[in-house]
């Protein structure tokens, strides 16, 4: 509501109130619209090329890169993916990513603790959309910031490693919260960790009011990826199906 | 440590208000945060004080208010009051709730100093604001 005037103010209008040398403007923006409207930009341009774009949010070590390494090596014959890299410092995850043969791009952040919309844009420029059918965005590890900056992705998948204990759910809601997807990382290291319950680390994402599916993965063991490929795999078809391409609408899966 | 980078887009946004209503600075900007915004009030303050450095919000004080968080339960139909790490349904218990409020990262408004010239003219002033304020509206 205006102070000056009481009235009800009205989202991104402005109106004013002139008094001796001052003015007061109801405002009602999002202080991140900036971020929010290239977001909503880069979406358009992944939904455009028929592109499943995922921001993978974890803490530092928590496996996304392994992940990621393994869902190539699953999936790599079935879909054209890209992978953008964000981290602090180094092109150690872009190399292993290229190194299996996928285009990588690598954003290094300096100090900055997540990556925002913007930069997703620059490294956008150095991926060809057209020949990639996922694309993948490993944000900087951290559980905080990353929650706050919509990238323009279509879904979040956060990781969470069974070696860092089931009430980080409840210790960082808001990433936590808008999760889509929820993989339990490192599961094969279950049987030697006896203080990590996956039915406390769920309970504690439901008290998040989140309805998202929970599936424990392991890198290490290809054959318990076979929920989170399946998710991806149902992700991508009703992606393309919803926002068909303009051209290449052909194959329903596509050939590498 | 994003509070720094929200700063930063924050007083782009007053800058940008400033400009279109020909306003020399800030004096007080108010923002409403939720507990789910992911942004802590104490560390929004500290961080404005050194964003707003040779700005137009150099001299702007940052008043936030704190949005309640509220759900309603899609099983039962109650509304609770609810805490960032326990969403569920006060009355049934149920985890299936949608959010009321309690996201909020939002500019409410701007105060501004006007250059003196503009004194004398309140009047013409103010039509030329609310000119720009509509163009900034539709932007």
């Amino acid at each position: 509501m205006c102070e000056s005037c009481g009235c009800a103010g009205v989202s991104h209008k402005s109106h004013v109130h002139g008094e001796s040398g001052r003015l007061s403007v109801a405002v009602f923006s999002d202080i991140l619209r900036h971020n929010n409207d290239q977001a909503a930009h880069n979406r358009e341009h992944f939904t455009e090329h028929g592109v499943l774009a995922l921001n993978l949010m974890s803490s530092p070590g928590s496996g996304k890169t392994s992940l990621l390494e393994a869902t190539i090596d699953a999936l790599g014959d079935v879909f054209r993916i890209g992978v953008i890299e964000g981290d602090l410092a180094t092109e150690n995850d872009a190399r292993r990513i290229r190194a299996k043969g996928v285009p990588a791009v690598q954003i290094t952040t300096g100090q900055a603790c997540h990556l925002d919309a913007e930069m997703v844009h620059e490294a956008l420029h150095q991926l060809d959309l057209a020949s990639l059918d996922l694309l993948f965005i490993e944000n900087v590890g951290n559980l905080v910031c990353p929650a706050s900056f919509d990238l323009g992705q279509h879904a979040n998948v956060a990781l969470l490693s069974v070696t860092e204990g089931d009430d980080k759910p409840a210790k960082y809601p808001v990433l936590f919260r808008a999760a889509d997807l929820i993989l339990l990382s490192k599961s094969d290291l279950l049987e030697f960790i006896d203080d990590f319950s996956p039915i406390r680390a769920e309970q504690h994402i439901r008290a998040l009011a989140n309805p998202a599916k929970i599936f424990p993965v392991s890198a290490r063991r290809p054959e318990s990826l076979a929920p989170w490929l399946q998710w991806l795999r149902a992700r991508w078809d009703a992606q393309r199906n919803g926002a068909p391409r303009a051209a290449d609408t052909t194959a329903a899966l596509p050939a590498k | 440590m994003h509070e720094l980078a929200l700063c930063q887009e924050l007083i782009a946004e007053v800058t940008r208000i400033a400009a279109a209503h020909d306003a020399v600075g800030a004096s007080r900007i108010l923002v409403m945060l939720g507990p789910l915004s992911g942004v802590e009030a104490p560390l929004l303050k500290r961080a404005f004080l050194v964003a707003r450095v040779g700005t137009v919000a150099e001299e702007a004080t940052l008043e936030i208010e704190q949005q309640p968080l509220s759900v309603r339960c899609t099983v039962c139909g109650a509304k609770s009051e609810v805490t960032p790490t326990n969403l569920l349904c006060r009355t049934c218990g149920a985890w299936q709730v949608e959010i009321l409020e309690g996201d909020a990262l939002l500019l409410k408004s701007v105060e501004l100093f006007l250059d003196t010239a503009a004194e004398d003219h309140p009047v013409e002033q103010k039509a030329a604001a609310e000119t720009t304020s509509a163009q900034l509206g539709n932007g």
